[in-house]
């Protein structure tokens, strides 16, 4: 079909074109113009069932080329994902073994401050022991009784120690005074009672050796009696000063 | 104005039915859409020439989509298949655009 080129019209022309086409356009129901109805039907029922197609359209009606090609995308999509996962993986696995790493130092460390708690007079203390009680009618008992008490407990192991409410630890120090014993300068008066924590029987055996704690005791008039419990509660506390001197020296192994 | 009728009745028809269209059918159906397209701005411009016959369209019509579809069809068989899609409706929106252009002479003189 070509298309010549067409000389100016006149509106005359025009009139004529518009004219013809509401002619044709006339409802007339011959046979032709019932078929051109059914070719047109025809294919508006076409265009709308392709553009529906299109709008649902899946991969069936994809070409060969094209398919391999949205193949090979999905293909390096997929190491691409894959490449990602492991590199999570191993970073979450690096994450958790540090919080395990993390969690083992803090019990470790926290193991350390409860000995170290209990070393220094700083925590409180349960556990099997002895309670050591000292009457002392005559006001015969001196501060050198009470550190040979304190010094045979410590040979036999006791761990913790407080006589009357002073906790007694490594530069705990005795002293006479008219009414008592001083104990690092708290006022401590009989009856003494010495709780000790420790291996309970080795402890009460630490106290009647002859010569002992029993035996000096009863020499000056004064009585001592040993009470074995499966619980002692040691919880004197005292509060530790910051060395003014001495400066801890950093060790590789702590 | 009856076909006009019946292209608006078609796609009542295939907005109500939700037709699927079959595998077999599936490359063809647009080529053959816009071959049936290219006839009915042949006929409209036809019946602005003065020169519009019913059997012309009818048959110019079923002859337009079923040689696009063939075309299409060869194309696949010979592995040009999307070359020769693009190649046709190249042709027939050519075909469509100098109708309209035609039509549009006829109906506004510009």
């Amino acid at each position: 079909m070509t298309t010549p080129d067409r000389e100016p019209r006149s509106p005359e022309n025009a009139r004529h074109a518009w004219s013809r086409l509401r002619r044709a356009g006339a409802p007339s129901f011959s046979r032709s113009n019932l078929l051109a109805m059914l070719l047109a039907a025809s294919l508006g029922f076409a265009i709308i069932t392709q553009v529906r197609q299109t709008s649902v359209q899946g991969l069936e009606n994809l070409r060969e080329d094209e398919l391999v090609r949205i193949f090979a995308d999905v293909d390096q999509d997929g190491e691409r994902l894959g490449d990602e996962v492991r590199d999570l993986q191993t970073s979450l696995e690096l994450l958790e073994s540090r919080t395990t790493g993390e969690a083992e130092a803090q019990r470790a460390a926290q193991e350390r401050l409860d000995a170290l708690g209990i070393l220094a007079g700083t925590a409180p203390a349960a556990g099997p022991g002895i309670i050591l009680r000292i009457s002392d009618p005559q006001r015969a008992v001196e501060a050198t009784l009470l550190l040979d008490a304190v010094q045979e407990l410590r040979d036999a192991g006791a761990e913790a120690m407080q006589i009357g409410d002073v906790r007694i630890v490594a530069n705990t120090w005795f002293a006479d005074t008219p009414d008592g014993v001083s104990v690092s300068g708290t006022e401590v008066r009989p009856p003494y009672v010495i709780t000790a924590i420790g291996d309970a029987n080795t402890l009460a055996g630490a106290m009647q050796i002859p010569g002992g704690v029993t035996a000096t005791s009863r020499r000056v008039g004064a009585e001592a009696t040993v009470d074995i419990r499966t619980r002692v509660v040691v919880d004197a506390l005292l509060s530790v000063a910051t060395p003014q001197y001495a400066r801890p020296v950093p060790t590789t192994n702590p | 104005m009856i076909p006009a009728i019946g292209l608006a009745l078609g796609i009542v028809v295939g907005l109500l039915l939700e037709p699927a269209v079959p595998i077999w059918l599936q490359p063809y159906l647009p080529i053959a859409v816009i071959a049936a397209l290219d006839a009915v701005f042949g006929a409209v411009r036809a019946i602005l020439d003065g020169i519009f016959s019913d059997k012309v369209f009818v048959v110019s019509f079923l002859s337009n989509v079923v040689v696009a579809a063939f075309i299409v069809f060869l194309g696949d068989k010979l592995g040009v298949g999307s070359q020769l899609s693009t190649g046709v409706v190249v042709v027939l929106g050519v075909r469509i655009f100098s109708n309209v252009a035609s039509i549009r002479r006829h109906l506004f003189d510009a």
